[in-house]
């Protein structure tokens, strides 16, 4: 049988940079194949030449035994391949339908055939269960939703065979279980998908064959069903990688209390009444489905607002001025969710975006002038000691690896030694290797005694760091339990918000001590 | 064909990316000056030996470079920050009739001409400002977007302008004439040259390029005023002031307009008119595009734009091509200019 799709030879490259190598690879008809790599490995670029975005140096692209000419777009979609972006490109002024239809009708057609193109929505939308209002507006849809109009958009213009480039980087857990459920189905109508990921587990649980990309070349082939999470990451990274195990805790005294805290939260979810405790050498770990108030309460913590009621006492002082400057002279440290949007400043140069946060400090100004020589050495000291690749002190930040921007983030926060740290999904789009350095870095602050309130809604990633967990349902805290307790079922119950078996082991644990 | 962004803009490109534009402009000003029937290297000869050729010619180069660096200094600050203040012309005027408002309360004709002078600017600077205070808090309170509200109060401006200049600041001995009442002459600019319009505001101007350009790169308000305008939301997580540091920006961007109309009344003209201007608030925009935002690079820039103009006006006389010539060149250097500044941060690939 021909395959759907065969990509062969490969070669792709940039100036003195080789993306892709000599790359060939297959897809079956009804085959879930993914494409396994690292940040960089060149994953995305080989999707582009396949989809017409790049032209390859060398090497073709068949489509049910068709060469593709090279550098069509136009040409790949009427083949039958369609692309999901990891970055959507919908328009949200646009309702579904609309985005859906744009660009298969002729620009000249006076009339749009929008009865005929619900129709075909409808039905599409019911026979792949991608559930969608075909008169929503975009923009007020969720990234689960988005993301199941860019599907449709694909299927709607006759694709058969389906790129999905890092689905699951923008979804919650549960989004991306019924993605999955999504995928499954849309086999089973003859559809064949390739889905880049540098995710394990989701490989594992989603794919049938995983194609493992290595610096643009492909290193290793396998059924799903005949590897290992483990062999994966090695392939992968090419070494083996472990994350770093957590010492038993010695908890001191409390660092960081919640009492009651009630925040509107701008444009974010409220916090309705929340308390707890966080404990010197303590990491506490907060879980919870995106949107339940994870936002805001990293952002009071962080001094971006301020509570409506309740308050928030550091070292047993009540906070009174809310904002960020007092936050970190208090002694918080303050790892950003988004580290492009909210922790950098792409095109400032990397000492600026170093000291930036603590400009005001005597350390960096005296009298409102920068002090550009301490500035500058304090950067050095951060891009050495934090191994900050690619970095150079004048260089723009906006050129940095995610991981890389990820250590300079640390670098400038640990530096200042903090004795509380709040770490919002801090390895959120991290490969394999600069998740494990991170880790190692949250490890160690708490080792020397930080309290570390880790908000994350990586599973494995809390369990792993968190010697305490709670769960955040609608702006409320769940009981806390100890990570040796934890279990992906309890967590589960945790965040859907049935707190009754964690009530019982903190009122067990309480009666213990 | 498609646009990839440079990884790292050479500085080299950045230098030459005004350059590139300005000859860029010269060569299609050139094709229209042909169109009108003279030889374009010629008429470009003229207007470098109009500009530079005489005495007087250079005089009035500086003279006209001197609001034009103000103008562009206020263009820059504010652009760094992303304040799209399009309203320099009108806080020019405001600016230009606050130092004859000042001069009409009566204790300022015995006050030393040093203090005078001062008083005169600073009310000038201050005029300016509240001007584009007021669509910075429409900004930051009501999110009204200020490209729009600069813009019109611009005519606002000008027309409260003439409303004061035919009523209550008109001057009674200028014979009916629409003019305000004149400066008072201890507040008058010195002059740098016997016996040409050339004036200390030029002086003024060229430190207040440096000053800038100081406190954009030396200071903690520089950095965070860049912050601000590159990624508000990142800067406020760094515990940038959005809304203090946007009034500061605002009140220095307002201020050096206002400036620049107060030394143009107390240098050039003593009084105010609404023909004081031509229309050197616009032309500020283009002198901040020109020079990239950079403070420095504002003084070349408003220089280009004060030869064009004042060597037009002779090389029109000489081969009576209309001067508007100049207005076509500056123009058409801002296109070039933001082709260029495109040029030089991405490149084309096929």
């Amino acid at each position: 049988m021909t395959p759907v799709l065969e990509l062969s030879g490969i070669t792709k490259r940039f100036g003195h940079v080789t993306a892709n190598e000599d790359v060939s690879l297959h897809l079956d008809k009804g085959e879930i194949v993914s494409l396994l790599g690292e940040n960089g490995a060149g994953k995305t670029t080989l999707m582009s030449i396949l989809f017409g975005h790049y032209t390859a140096d060398e090497g073709t692209v068949r489509v049910e035994g068709q060469e593709l000419p090279p550098g069509r777009s136009r040409a790949a979609i009427r083949a039958g391949v369609g692309m999901v972006h990891q970055h959507f490109a919908l328009a949200p002024n646009l309702t579904v339908l609309e985005n859906v239809m744009t660009g298969t009708e002729p620009l000249w057609k006076l009339r749009s055939d929008r009865a005929a193109g619900r129709r075909k929505l409808v039905d599409l939308s019911a026979r792949f269960g991608l559930k969608v209002e075909p008169d929503a507006r975009v923009s007020d849809l969720s990234v689960g939703e988005c993301q199941r109009v860019e599907i449709l958009k694909a299927l709607y213009n006759d694709a058969r065979i389906l790129i999905l480039d890092e689905p699951t980087a923008v979804l919650t857990a549960q989004e991306a279980e019924s993605l999955f459920a999504t995928l499954r189905q849309m086999t089973g109508e003859g559809l064949s998908l390739i889905f880049i990921s540098h995710k394990l587990h989701e490989v594992m649980s989603a794919s049938d064959r995983v194609v493992v990309l290595r610096r643009g070349k492909v290193v290793a082939e396998r059924r799903t069903s005949d590897t290992t999470r483990e062999e994966l990451a090695e392939l992968m990274v090419g070494r083996k990688v472990e994350r770093p195990a957590r010492p038993p805790a010695t908890p001191g005294a409390v660092l960081l209390e919640g009492v009651d805290l009630h925040v509107s939260g701008k444009g974010g979810a409220s916090l309705q009444g929340i308390s707890f405790k966080l404990r010197a050498g303590e990491t506490l770990g907060i879980i919870g489905v995106s949107g339940n108030g994870q936002t805001t309460l990293a952002g009071l913590v962080s001094g971006l607002m301020a509570p409506d009621s309740g308050a928030l006492l550091v070292k047993g002082q009540t906070v009174a001025t809310h904002d960020v400057p007092h936050a970190i002279a208090a002694g918080i440290g303050r790892i950003p969710e988004d580290r492009n949007a909210e922790g950098t400043i792409g095109d400032m140069a990397t000492w600026e975006n170093a000291v930036l946060e603590r400009i005001w400090s005597p350390d960096f100004s005296r009298r409102g002038v920068v002090r550009r020589a301490a500035a500058r050495s304090a950067t050095e000291d951060i891009i050495k000691g934090y191994d900050v690749r690619g970095a150079t002190v004048d260089g723009r930040i906006r050129l940095l690896s995610g991981g890389n921007m990820q250590k300079l983030i640390l670098g400038r926060v640990l530096e200042a030694g903090p004795d509380i740290l709040v770490a919002a999904q801090p390895s959120r789009g991290l490969d394999e290797g600069a998740i494990a350095g991170v880790h190692e870095r949250l490890l160690e602050a708490r080792g020397r005694g930080a309290g570390v309130l880790l908000i994350s809604e990586d599973l494995d990633e809390v369990i792993a760091l968190s010697d305490n967990i709670r769960a955040i349902v609608n702006g409320r805290l769940s009981p806390a339990i100890p990570a040796e307790r934890a279990n992906a079922q309890l967590l589960g119950l945790m965040m859907a918000g049935d707190w009754s078996a964690a009530e019982a082991i903190e009122a067990e644990n309480t009666h213990a001590i | 064909m498609r646009f990839e962004r440079r990884d790292h803009p050479s500085r080299l490109l950045t230098v030459l990316a005004p350059i590139g534009a300005i000859l860029a402009a010269l060569v299609v000003a050139g094709l229209l000056i042909a169109i009108a029937g003279a030889n374009p290297i010629r008429a470009y000869g003229l207007i470098l030996k109009g500009a530079f050729g005489s005495r007087l010619g250079l005089s009035e180069t500086l003279t006209r470079a001197t609001p034009l660096i103000l103008t562009g200094l206020a263009a820059a600050v504010a652009f760094r920050a992303r304040l799209w203040n399009i309203g320099g012309e009108g806080q020019l005027y405001l600016g230009a009739l606050a130092a004859p408002a000042l001069g009409m309360i009566p204790i300022m004709a015995s006050l030393p001409a040093p203090i005078t002078i001062l008083l005169c600017l600073a009310v000038g600077a201050i005029a300016g400002m509240i001007l584009l205070l007021i669509p910075l808090g429409l900004r930051l309170r009501f999110g009204v977007d200020e490209v729009v509200t600069t813009l019109l109060l611009n005519f606002v401006a000008v027309l409260f302008v003439s409303l004061m200049i035919e009523g209550a600041m008109k001057d009674p001995l200028a014979f009916g004439w629409p003019q305000s009442v004149p400066v008072p002459d201890s507040a008058i600019l010195p002059k740098l040259m016997e016996r040409t319009r050339l004036h200390a505001g030029l002086l003024i101007a060229l430190a207040m390029s440096v000053a800038v350009w100081w406190l954009q790169a030396r200071t903690v308000f520089g950095m965070r005023a860049r912050a601000a305008g590159l990624n508000p939301r990142a800067a406020a997580f760094a515990g940038v002031p959005l809304g203090r540091t946007l009034i500061a920006v605002a009140c220095l961007s307002g201020g050096l307009a206002g400036l620049a109309g107060a030394i143009e009344v107390m240098g050039v003209k003593g009084y105010v008119t609404t023909d004081l201007s031509p229309s050197y608030g616009y032309s500020g925009i283009v002198i901040a595009m020109l020079a990239n935002l950079n403070p420095i690079g504002v003084i070349g820039a408003a220089l280009f734009s004060a030869v064009m103009f004042v060597g037009a006006d002779s090389m029109s006389r000489a081969l009576s091509i209309p001067s508007y010539i100049a207005d076509v060149t500056v123009a058409l250097s801002l296109l070039t200019m933001l082709v260029a500044i495109f040029l030089a941060q991405y490149r084309i690939r096929r």
